[in-house]
């Protein structure tokens, strides 16, 4: 469904990735990792087109993205901090998403009406919390039934019972069919959420396998030492990922 | 060819027309008044006429020139008959006393600068007036010289030339003395109204607009006064030099705009006074060079480029109760000394403060500002004028005055403008 | 796009700063037209609001507005819109905004104490350098990452414009005074939208001053309907150009 493709980029001197190939596919969940720096930010935004790549190309359901907008109409994207213009309103928001997107008929309320805000549609996004925002990120994410999501910190600065909302919501999308893509700090969340893991260490791939194989490689039978060990490998020694890429 | 023809049959018609005349006035020997039709020889007419006859033209067009006049004469029109000299010399030559002119259209002089054709030209002449006369596409309009005791009134000068070299003065006086000219209209003539070595005249109520050189223009004249004339739109406005003991009072001038355009130059002007007149939209309200002695009071200066330019060789001028309103710069000069008095006049630009309550600001205002020396060295340099770089500079300027000139100073300004009665509208 | 522009607009319009900039606006129009009512007066005491002021203003709310709804510009950029269309949406709004401001602020008190066409003209200067500014403050915002170095850039445009580059003029003028400069200085001010609008208010409040250059090509700029014609389109085009720079940049900008 996504394929990235030689992709190249450089800011300013720094490398962030470097000759970078992936495939995402449909009905699949990636736990996307790497340490602060590792360029997984990158690379989704890459795939959303908001940093363009010095080479390479990637391809959103058999397209090239260059030069193209249209193809993120099948694309729900939940961004790490949900800041909004301070003087819209929630209801306002949803609409001009809406505006966006002409073609798509029937929306997913779902998550609004989970996290109650059909109940705040009139309140200026000034004073919501940081949490509301965060409800209202997801909200907009799941809205349009898109086929693709990527969810960056999802589940950070959502109070538990909304936590545990959202996560619901990605299993069921997940179960329909959808591509998931998530990068997360909390780890038993990601394990919970996706079957699939990727590792990212300066712009190159460590680690790309399903979650059961890197419980088999690195001889953990739990999630969390597992990418502990595998950081640590990542860290020590560069000329072991040859042997542990699978791509 | 065809004009030597067109001229003999001129002259054989003149011949016919006097023979004519002469049967009809030897029937009405005793009649002061003598009317003529299109197609009459006005010179004839004249030539056959007794000294204080009048002479009746009926309206229509008379083509004729060069019709000479040297015995006390009235030639009075009916409903502006028009006298056409079909382009070619004067049309009137006079020297005599008691000749009146009224109600005549005069068009088509030649256009020599040879010998200065013009509308009507006077030489040696006294106790004559010119009345109600329209005159239109003469070199020179009026023209008298060596001539005393004229009167010029009501007359509509128009000269459509569009070169200064095209054309000639609207009323033109050399060498005159004790004479009135009074509310004439000159347009598009090189000088409006011209004097040279005239004496003891009034001009009054004058409107001259668009010539091409000066509105008024004067030398060696002195004794004279302008009152209530407006000159407007000339190329160079008003130019008066080499003469003493001037009146101008409730003039306006206005619209002179131009690299070299005044509202009035003075050069040479001594013991005269500049009074109640308006300067408006002038590049130059008042240019002075070598004047000195002379009083400029309840003048209104507004929106003109430079209210004042003031040469250091002027001298024991006194600028008092004057308005200035909006003009780019008030006053500027070209050297450091100035020995000229300002006082009591009122500067829109002043911001100084009257605690006592005596309607004169408590700190002396200075006129000159520190940019219009620098524009006066670089006129192009005018450009950056109210940039915020410029203000700063004048603000420095004001508070350590040091290319300045120290003694071109207003220590009484007034805080509210003067009403001048109708000299403020 | 105009569904997008209508958001923004609605956001900016709403924001405290719409409020008071325009409330401010009003007070100045207030406090001028309490001191003179001469309208030449007005005119001169409001030129160096509009020349100095607005443009600053401009510049720092333009660059502030810019950062402070970056992570919204992000959002917008991963929904299926044009980049062009998201950066004009907030662009406009913000040009919109201080337009609108001048436009009300002063317009509620021209409408009670009168205007005569000078004041109008300096509205138009007022409101094109509004635009001319945020043009800028955008091009220096996607210039940069970092929203202080932005508000530098967006300030030293402000500073270069209206006083370094004057001096810089002065300069030349009164170095090279012997020779025949007219052209070139004008051709100079038309180079900086601040001189450029100065010069429009020269030719209104100060003509009779400019008529007095010796240069035919003067006489001929400032005496016709040609000059004002030629320094609008100049005033227009400074108006496009850093918006149009600041957008090719920003199509192109990672985010």
């Amino acid at each position: 469904m996504i394929s990235v493709q030689q992709i190249h980029k450089k800011f300013g001197k720094l490398e962030v990735l470097n000759n970078f190939n992936l495939e995402f596919n449909a009905g699949k969940s990636y736990a996307l990792m790497g340490p602060n720096g590792s360029g997984k930010t990158t690379l989704i935004k890459i795939i959303l087109g908001m940093v363009l790549p010095n080479s390479g190309e990637v391809y959103v359901q058999g397209k090239s993205i260059k030069g193209s907008f249209s193809y993120r109409s099948n694309i729900g994207y939940m961004p790490q901090i949900g800041r909004y213009p301070d003087n819209i309103k929630i209801g306002q928001l949803f609409s001009m998403m809406q505006d966006m997107r002409p073609e798509v008929k029937n929306y997913d309320l779902e998550l609004i009406e989970a996290f109650g805000l059909d109940k705040m549609m009139d309140k200026p996004m000034h004073t919501l919390s940081g949490g509301t925002r965060q409800k209202v990120s997801a909200s907009l994410a799941f809205m349009f039934g898109a086929d693709i999501l990527i969810l960056d910190e999802p589940t950070a600065g959502l109070d538990p019972m909304a936590a545990e909302t959202l996560k619901n919501k990605i299993k069921k999308e997940k179960d329909a069919g959808k591509l998931i893509l998530i990068t997360s700090h909390i780890l038993s969340e990601l394990e919970e959420l996706t079957d699939h893991a990727i590792y990212i260490h300066e712009g190159e791939i460590f680690f790309n396998d399903t979650i059961s194989s890197l419980k088999e490689i690195t001889g953990e039978s739990n999630f969390s030492p597992a990418i502990a060990k595998l950081m640590e490998w990542s860290l020590k020694k560069n000329t072991k990922k040859t042997e542990l890429t699978h791509v | 060819m065809k004009f030597v023809e067109f001229n003999y049959l001129l002259k054989a018609m003149k011949i016919k027309i006097s023979l004519i005349l002469l049967c009809f006035l030897t029937f009405s020997i005793d009649a002061k008044t003598v009317r003529l039709k299109p197609g009459q020889s006005i010179q004839a007419a004249v030539d056959q006429a007794f000294d204080g006859d009048t002479l009746v033209l009926a309206p229509g067009i008379y083509k004729e020139h060069e019709i000479i006049i040297r015995k006390p004469l009235s030639i009075f029109g009916e409903s502006y008959p028009i006298i056409d000299g079909q382009d070619e010399g004067n049309i009137f030559l006079v020297a005599g006393e008691k000749i009146h002119f009224k109600g005549l259209k005069i068009i088509n002089t030649g256009k020599s600068n040879m010998d200065d054709s013009a509308g009507i030209k006077f030489f040696d002449s006294k106790n004559c007036s010119v009345e109600n006369l329209i005159l239109d596409n003469t070199f020179f309009g009026l023209h008298f010289s060596n001539s005393s005791n004229l009167t010029i009134r009501n007359n509509h000068l128009t000269s459509k030339a569009e070169r200064e070299y095209q054309t000639g003065n609207g009323i033109h006086l050399w060498k005159c003395k004790d004479s009135l000219i009074d509310n004439n209209f000159v347009k598009g003539h090189r000088d409006g109204i011209y004097l040279e070595f005239v004496t003891n005249t009034i001009s009054q109520n004058n409107l001259i607009e668009e010539n091409k050189r000066y509105g008024l223009h004067f030398m060696f004249s002195h004794d004279n006064s302008y009152i209530k004339n407006t000159f407007k739109h000339n190329g160079a406005g008003v130019a008066v030099m080499y003469t003493k003991n001037v009146l101008m009072k409730e003039n306006i001038f206005e619209e002179n705009e131009g690299a070299s355009s005044y509202g009035i130059l003075l050069k040479d002007i001594t013991d005269s006074e500049v009074i109640g007149n308006i300067f408006r939209k002038n590049t130059i309200g008042i240019y002075m060079e070598g004047s000195s002695r002379t009083l400029f009071k309840n003048n209104t200066f507004t929106t003109n480029g430079w209210a004042l330019k003031l040469m250091a060789s002027c001298d024991e001028n006194t600028f008092e109760a004057n308005n200035f309103f909006a003009n780019t710069f008030d006053i500027s000069t070209n050297g450091n000394l100035v020995l000229n008095n300002l006082q009591d006049n009122y500067w829109d630009k002043y911001e100084g403060y009257d605690l006592n309550k005596d309607k004169i600001g408590d700190i002396p205002y200075r006129p000159i500002n520190l940019f219009s020396v620098i524009v006066e060295k670089i006129p192009s340099a005018v450009i950056l004028w109210r940039s915020f770089l410029v203000t700063l500079l004048d603000r420095m300027e004001k508070v350590i005055p040091s290319i300045t000139p120290e003694n071109m100073i207003d220590n009484t300004p007034k805080m509210k403008p003067y009403d001048f009665g109708s000299a403020n509208s | 796009m105009f569904k997008l522009l209508k958001y923004s607009l609605y956001d900016i319009v709403k924001s405290r700063f719409a409020l008071l900039y325009t409330l401010f606006m009003v007070l100045v129009a207030i406090s001028i037209y309490q001191v003179s009512e001469d309208m030449s007066k007005v005119s001169l005491s409001l030129l160096n609001i509009m020349l100095m002021i607005v443009p600053l203003i401009s510049a720092i709310f333009a660059t502030t507005h810019f950062f402070n709804n970056l992570e919204f510009t992000e959002l917008m950029l991963a929904q299926p819109v044009k980049r062009r269309d998201v950066f004009l949406s907030q662009i406009l709004a913000v040009m919109f905004v201080l337009s609108m401001a001048i436009l009300i602020g002063f317009g509620a008190p021209m409408l009670l104490w009168g205007a005569d066409i000078t004041v109008l003209t300096l509205l138009g200067i007022g409101i094109s350098l509004s635009i001319i500014f945020a043009g800028l403050a955008f091009l220096a915002s996607v210039l940069t990452r970092d929203k202080a170095k932005a508000i530098g850039i967006s300030l030293s445009f402000w500073i270069y414009f209206s006083l370094i580059y004057d001096g810089f003029v002065l300069y030349l003028i009164y170095s090279l005074a012997d020779y025949p400069l007219e052209k070139t200085t004008l051709s100079l001010v038309f180079l900086n939208p601040v001189d450029l609008g100065r010069v429009i208010m020269l030719m209104q409040l100060d003509i009779s001053a400019l008529m007095g250059y010796t240069g035919a090509f003067f006489q001929q700029f400032f005496g016709s309907a040609k000059g004002i014609l030629l320094s609008s389109s100049m005033m227009f085009i400074w108006m496009l150009w850093p918006m149009g720079l600041a957008m090719r940049v920003f199509k192109k900008k990672d985010f």
